[in-house]
């Protein structure tokens, strides 16, 4: 009665198809994800080709860091398949090395993009106020509304980023010993409190010149610290998703791909330790278990190869 | 056991070309970063040079460590569809990028 109830071909192929069902399944799964990482990449496509000349960012992203992350996935690949080998030539202790190895692999992986994710989210591109220098030396945060006729309007900072006073003040342009126009502070977060941030960067007149970072100028920049307070502020924003359709984009496909690599570093580890037992009982079917993670191991490297080029480098 | 030894041996020659898999992606992945230091001239050069690379690498991948090179018939079948689809996908993306006509809209008061 119990033989009957058996799911058949679990461990050896139904002789047509000359397939065990995890070997379908696996794959009828993994062309699902295709065209789910499809659906991202067309529309990455999309938003680039749509973005306005000058607008798609360059040079964002630190490429020795994603050469490495690019080169631990490879190798987390070959010893996934070396993993398997092992199985099929009935070396259990090398299984666990090599599978042992890819765990590490993976969480390396995981670790160096927290490392770039905490990057961005510590990188802020503050947008500052028009700055009034009057000619006993106080000097005045907000936004210029008019300079005519000897007379400068001038609505100013409440102490609140982006807020301002309702009536802009009046100066006489005798008064006034010089206007400097709202710049932009880019760089990353060295101190933050109620009253101030500082930020390690550089000043820039225009938004425009933060978008290619992999020009000749652009490596160039001196960092310096930049201590600036709250009535300095027109905006500031870090560099999270929110930032621009670069950044949108950037944050959801590495995102969904990093829930992938943890994914299938959950099933790898089970297989590694207590999914291991199954060695003794039945080590063929475990075998196949063990190719079928691969598989999908070796998809989520083959899904960052289109990755790293395309975020990274292009 | 002469056909388990064969089995093996066969294994054995398997892990050697997973070898040479792993370095040919190395030696891609060192291509693909050189290459994008090189100004071609044209950006879009630069664009489908990275993507030839990532398909060829990306083949490796596929054909050698998911061994597609010596799959079943049905599993080609499945990957027929996902091929189908994900080519009908990106040539509705290209042909949406293409140039537009403009209709230009005249105000007469």
């Amino acid at each position: 009665m119990h033989a009957a109830m058996e799911i058949p071909y679990v461990s050896t192929p139904r002789p047509d198809t000359g397939l065990y069902n995890a070997k379908i399944g696996i794959w009828l799964f993994l062309a699902s994800e295709v065209m789910l990482f499809g659906g991202l990449f067309s529309a990455y496509i999309l938003l680039r080709v749509g973005a306005p000349d000058g607008t798609w960012p360059e040079g964002w992203l630190n490429i020795p860091v994603g050469t490495t992350n690019t080169v631990v996935l490879i190798t987390s690949s070959i010893t996934t398949v070396m993993a398997w080998a092992s199985c099929k030539m009935k070396q259990f202790g090398r299984f666990k090395l090599f599978h042992g190895l890819t765990l590490l692999l993976a969480m390396t992986f995981v670790g160096i993009k927290s490392y770039e994710y905490h990057d961005k989210f510590t990188h802020y591109e503050a947008k500052l106020n028009d700055q009034l220098v009057l000619a006993d030396g106080k000097t005045v945060f907000g936004n210029l509304v008019a300079n005519t006729n000897g007379v400068v309007l001038f609505s100013v900072s409440t102490g609140q980023p982006g807020e301002y006073e309702a009536t802009p003040a009046k100066y006489a342009q005798a008064q006034v010993a010089k206007i400097v126009p709202g710049q932009i502070v880019d760089g990353h977060l060295v101190e933050r409190a109620a009253d101030h941030i500082t930020l390690s960067g550089h000043t820039v007149a225009e938004h425009a010149e933060l978008m290619n970072m992999r020009s000749a100028a652009a490596r160039h920049i001196q960092h310096s610290e930049i201590t600036l307070v709250p009535a300095q502020l027109r905006s500031i924003e870090t560099y999270g998703p929110w930032h621009n359709t670069y950044l949108a984009i950037y944050f959801t496909l590495t995102g969904l791909h990093a829930l992938h690599v943890l994914g299938g570093a959950l099933v790898i580890g089970y297989l590694w330790g207590p999914g291991s037992k199954l060695w003794q009982t039945d080590p063929e079917r475990f075998t196949n278990r063990v190719e079928i993670s691969g598989l999908f191991w070796h998809f989520v490297d083959l899904v960052w190869i289109f990755l790293f080029p395309v975020l990274y480098l292009l | 056991m002469a056909t388990s030894e064969a089995h093996e041996h066969d294994i054995q020659a398997s892990v050697r070309r997973y070898l040479y898999v792993f370095y040919a992606l190395l030696f891609g992945t060192g291509v693909t970063v050189a290459a994008s230091y090189i100004p071609f001239g044209n950006h879009e050069i630069n664009i489908a040079v990275a993507l030839a690379i990532a398909i060829a690498k990306a083949s490796l991948v596929a054909g050698f460590f998911m061994h597609l090179i010596s799959e079943r018939k049905m599993i080609y079948g499945f990957l027929l569809f996902t091929v189908v689809f994900v080519a009908a996908l990106m040539a509705l993306t290209v042909i949406s990028t293409g140039p537009t006509e403009m209709i230009h809209v005249q105000h007469v008061s």
